[in-house]
């Protein structure tokens, strides 16, 4: 059943919350700047209250069952975090407030920009970035201005492999960079003697993802960053996958300069029907002077009766502001409790747990699913979502097939690089008997590709909407619901 | 806690894909570094945590506790209870993007009401699924207004009336581009002249105007001779917004803005420090295929029922990879949902009620402070929520005197502008009880006699 807008249920004359009438005198606004019409809707409390009940029930979610979407880190969002982030010490505190009223919230960042730079081996962290595509902004405009400062100004070139997100490039496009792609050889790595030509002196740097978008750890690690330094270049981390290494290995001991972290994917913020997300940044001690504006210090240290002192500070060659205020502290509140409850001794638990869960699901579909590059994989795999012998069915076939089953569906065509990719990330949250349950899914599915193909070519069937006109949506294009007679 | 898997279950587990241990997953990271120990506090339980969180929380002083007259970008309005409730389901707050559209239809209606109330509010012809917030609104449209122009026009003329912020960013985000500069907001600008002493700065180079609408400073203006001003010499007007004030004031389509942008965080969103708080990004229809972000748009399934999908994705990074105009993926999602059901709740009436009660107290207020010896209620504009005021004394000072009083003051201006020493910005929003704004103004008064 399709539900009505907000605009199709409207009544005139309903208002679901009231406000107290002014208790001071009142004067009315000058004529000329009065508005006359508003268009917004009409509706009742239990009006509103069930139009987004019922929307919501027309959504997967995480709390409803698996979400094996690759590259995302689906991971189960803790119930506790969302409790602390609406703590009023913490949701309703002023951005401006003067800092010594704020102490507890900048005690708390300046604790996760240390955290987050112990996890990931660097030694300055900025919590500003909005998202991941923010603090790679972020963190190519800091690759910028460190080759300005050297006055190093033939440096023009990033080089991105092709397996990278499409945010790569389009970041290095964006900050004035000319975009150079390395191939990827056939175990899944950087090819070396592809990257050993782009290399001269107009690198400014590479941006890399590690494990990269295929869900291998780079082999030949150690050499490409050791290649692109000995260039000149600096060497940039794409932290989406940073869920495969917490504790297994820290990006900054491998030499990386900058990388940027996706609490949204890493450290269990939800990801609120595609945001908000938050995206610090890490970089290594030459590049600490470049970070945004602004980061939290330590103005005094503390001593056995008084707490220490914090306040905000502007980094001496910083790049500037990306964003209003100190970023979305909100979802740092949540990462940092996430954080505390893992602590030292269990961190690793998570990659531990993420990486056995995927090895474990691709070995339970491999006979069935070509695995794109058979070698033990880390937070997730890749597999093709074809067969010879059912020429008609595609990946989106599949994964369309598999919302019928009750799960959301893996990534498809994503990396590029994978013919009708499917990619599937577990995360550690998932339990045996779930994972067991969803590769009996694939399993049988794939044979419903041979035999029904049409079943998968239709699907779904069982979900709100059947398959949407996206040629439509785009030709037609209506961006807004009905209108008001008034506009 | 959050793995759920017991001693037995990884044993099997292991055996199944034969390996004998976690360690063995990890043989292609360089043994060198291999597992360090990480310097982290042990491991809490929740019940320790959450009484962690609670000891941070109860560090600072919150605006439940002190009276709130700040404002200058992020304000403290008063959130129904169904807000929270709905964003509270796990069916919205625990979804990734709406990429498969059959099993995200919430989502992506909830995203279309949103671009149609933001459309309304704003006068515009369409919405986008919102920006991260007012500030990078405002650096997107810069960079959209530079791809209008090919790179041919290279200015942005900056109001010294947009908020600081908003300014500096799109400082950062247009140094990637070649030759592309501000103007209008230079140190030897006087911040609080009108929209007029921009003109002579638009010429054919200009890309884009930004300007604010109430201002920085509060100030309500009728840009109509701007906008003319800025179309005759072929450029973009876009036009900041505080959306409450939308309700009370003439959209800026009425002055036919080209791009709008704004901060929604007054729209049922919390104060939280400073973020997550939402991008609003409205435009005309001829610009909509050069919208950076998200859009959702309306069609229909196999059977022929009315459904969502995000569309004219082809513009996007993950498509056009380097040949995207930027690289934003999905944003504030969930803070769209909040502003989403705060403007259902409120309606075309609880909203107007909002933005009366915010200008008659801030009008209020003013008055009252206006009176008082050694205080002047700075310029004749007409003004929102907020207001400037002379203060006798350094407005930290006089800050730190309101805070005994539990009351946190206005915005120290001379902090963005040297030439607002003693200059404080206060708003009044309809949380402030004539009460709180009577403490206030006594509050000052003992201060200048002392």
């Amino acid at each position: 059943m399709p539900e009505a807008t907000i605009y199709e249920l409207t009544s005139a004359g309903r208002q679901g919350v009231r406000f107290p009438d002014a208790d001071v005198p009142v004067s009315p606004l000058p004529a000329e700047f009065a508005r006359e019409e508003l268009p917004l809707p009409e509706l009742s409390e239990i009006d509103v209250i069930r139009h987004f009940t019922r929307l919501s029930q027309k959504n997967y979610c995480i709390d409803y069952g698996f979400y094996p979407l690759g590259s995302c880190t689906m991971k189960y969002n803790p119930k506790v975090n969302e409790e602390a982030a609406r703590l009023p010490g913490f949701a309703a505190i002023h951005p401006l407030q003067p800092e010594e009223t704020v102490q507890g919230a900048l005690a708390l960042m300046y604790t996760l920009q240390e955290w987050l730079a112990e996890i990931s081996g660097f030694k300055g962290v900025t919590l500003q970035p909005a998202a991941g595509a923010q603090g790679e902004y972020t963190g190519v405009m800091i690759i910028r201005a460190y080759h300005e400062s050297r006055q190093d100004d033939k440096r023009k070139k990033i080089i991105v492999p092709d397996s990278a997100h499409g945010t790569n490039p389009a970041t290095s496009a964006m900050s004035g960079f000319e975009v150079v792609g390395v191939a990827t050889d056939a175990s899944g790595n950087v090819d070396l003697d592809a990257l050993k030509a782009t290399l001269d002196d107009t690198v400014a740097g590479i941006m890399l993802t590690n494990p990269n978008t295929l869900g291998l750890f780079e082999q030949n690690v150690l050499e490409v960053v050791r290649l692109v330094h000995q260039a000149g270049g600096l060497v940039y981390g794409d932290g989406a996958n940073l869920n495969a290494l917490l504790g297994v290995v820290r990006p900054g001991d491998l030499g990386f300069d900058i990388m940027h972290f996706n609490l949204h994917k890493t450290f269990s913020t939800p990801h609120g029907g595609g945001g908000p997300g938050c995206g610090p940044v890490g970089v290594a001690a030459h590049l600490v002077d470049f970070l945004p504006d602004p980061v939290v210090v330590m103005v005094e240290a503390g001593d056995d009766d008084t707490a220490p002192l914090y306040g905000f500070r502007r980094p001496d060659k910083s790049i500037g502001r990306m964003k209003s205020f100190a970023g979305h502290f909100g979802m740092m509140v949540r990462a940092f409790c996430y954080i505390s409850m893992y602590g030292g001794d269990h961190l690793r638990d998570i990659a531990d747990y993420a990486v056995l869960n995927a090895n474990y699901l691709m070995h339970k579909v491999k006979q069935v699913y070509k695995v794109a590059y058979p070698r033990v994989c880390m937070h997730e795999f890749v597999v093709e979502g074809r067969w010879d012998d059912a020429p008609e069915v595609h990946a989106l076939d599949i994964s369309k097939r598999l919302m019928d089953y009750d799960y959301h569906p893996p990534t498809n065509y994503f990396p590029l690089i994978v013919h009708e990719a499917l990619m599937i990330e577990p995360t550690e949250t998932e339990s045996k008997q779930e994972l067991d349950q969803f590769a009996e899914a694939l399993i049988k599915i794939a044979q419903e590709a041979h035999t029904q193909p049409e079943l998968l070519k239709s699907a779904p069937h069982n979900t709100p909407v059947g398959r949407v006109d996206e040629v439509k949506a785009a030709k037609d294009l209506v961006l807004c619901c009905w209108m008001p007679d008034s506009k | 806690m959050f793995i759920p898997h017991t001693p037995s279950e990884k044993e099997e587990m292991l055996k199944t894909i034969g390996m004998k241990s976690l360690d063995e997953l990890f043989q292609d990271v360089p043994e060198k570094y291999r597992f360090p120990k990480l310097n982290l506090p042990p491991a809490l339980t929740e019940m320790e945590a959450m009484e962690q969180m609670r000891e941070y929380a109860e560090a600072n002083e919150s605006t439940r506790e002190l009276i709130c007259f700040l404002g200058a970008g992020a304000y403290n309005h008063y959130i129904p209870a169904g807000v929270d409730f709905i964003l509270r389901r796990g069916e919205f707050y625990t979804a990734y993007t709406p990429y498969q559209p059959e099993v995200s239809q919430g989502t992506l209606q909830a995203i279309f009401e949103f671009q149609t109330l933001i459309a309304n509010l704003t006068g515009m012809d369409v919405s986008n699924a919102s920006h991260y917030d007012g500030a990078t609104a405002a650096a997107e449209a810069a960079v959209m207004a530079y791809h209008n122009f090919r790179g041919k026009r290279n200015t942005m003329v900056l109001s010294p009336a947009v908020h600081p912020q908003y300014r500096e960013v799109v400082r950062t985000y247009i140094c990637g581009y070649e030759n592309v500069c501000t103007a209008g907001d230079s140190e030897d600008s006087d911040p609080l002249a009108g929209p007029e002493a921009l003109y002579p700065l638009i010429d054919e180079n200009t890309a884009m105007v930004l300007v604010q609408y109430p201002d920085f400073f509060g100030r309500i203006f009728d840009y109509t001779a701007l906008a003319k001003k800025t179309h005759e010499a072929g450029a973009l007007l876009c036009v900041a917004v505080n959306p409450t004030a939308l309700a009370a004031l003439k959209p800026p389509s009425s002055f036919d803005a080209d791009i709008v942008v704004g901060e929604g965080q007054p729209l049922g969103i919390p104060l939280s420090f400073g973020g997550p708080y939402l991008g609003i990004f409205a435009t005309k229809k001829e610009y909509v295929r050069k919208i950076a972000g998200r859009l959702v748009g309306e069609s229909s399934d196999s059977q022929g029922r009315r459904a969502y999908v995000l569309t004219l994705t082809a513009r996007e990074q993950h498509i056009r990879r380097e040949k995207a105009t930027s690289n934003i993926c999905t944003n504030q999602g969930l803070m769209a949902l909040a502003a989403t059901v705060y403007l259902s709740l409120l309606g075309k009436n609880g909203l107007k009620q909002v933005a009366n009660l915010c200008y008659q107290k801030a009008h209020y207020a003013a008055g009252q402070i206006a009176a008082l010896p050694g205080f002047e209620v700075v310029g004749a504009s007409p003004f929102f929520h907020e207001f400037v005021v002379r203060c006798p004394i350094a407005v930290k000072e006089l800050n730190q005197r309101l805070l005994d009083r539990n009351i946190l003051g206005g915005y120290d201006l001379s902090r963005d502008y040297p030439a607002l020493n003693r200059h404080m910005l206060l708003a009044v929003t309809e949380m402030n009880t004539k009460e709180e704004i009577d403490l206030l103004v006594e509050t000052l008064k003992e201060v200048s006699h002392a």
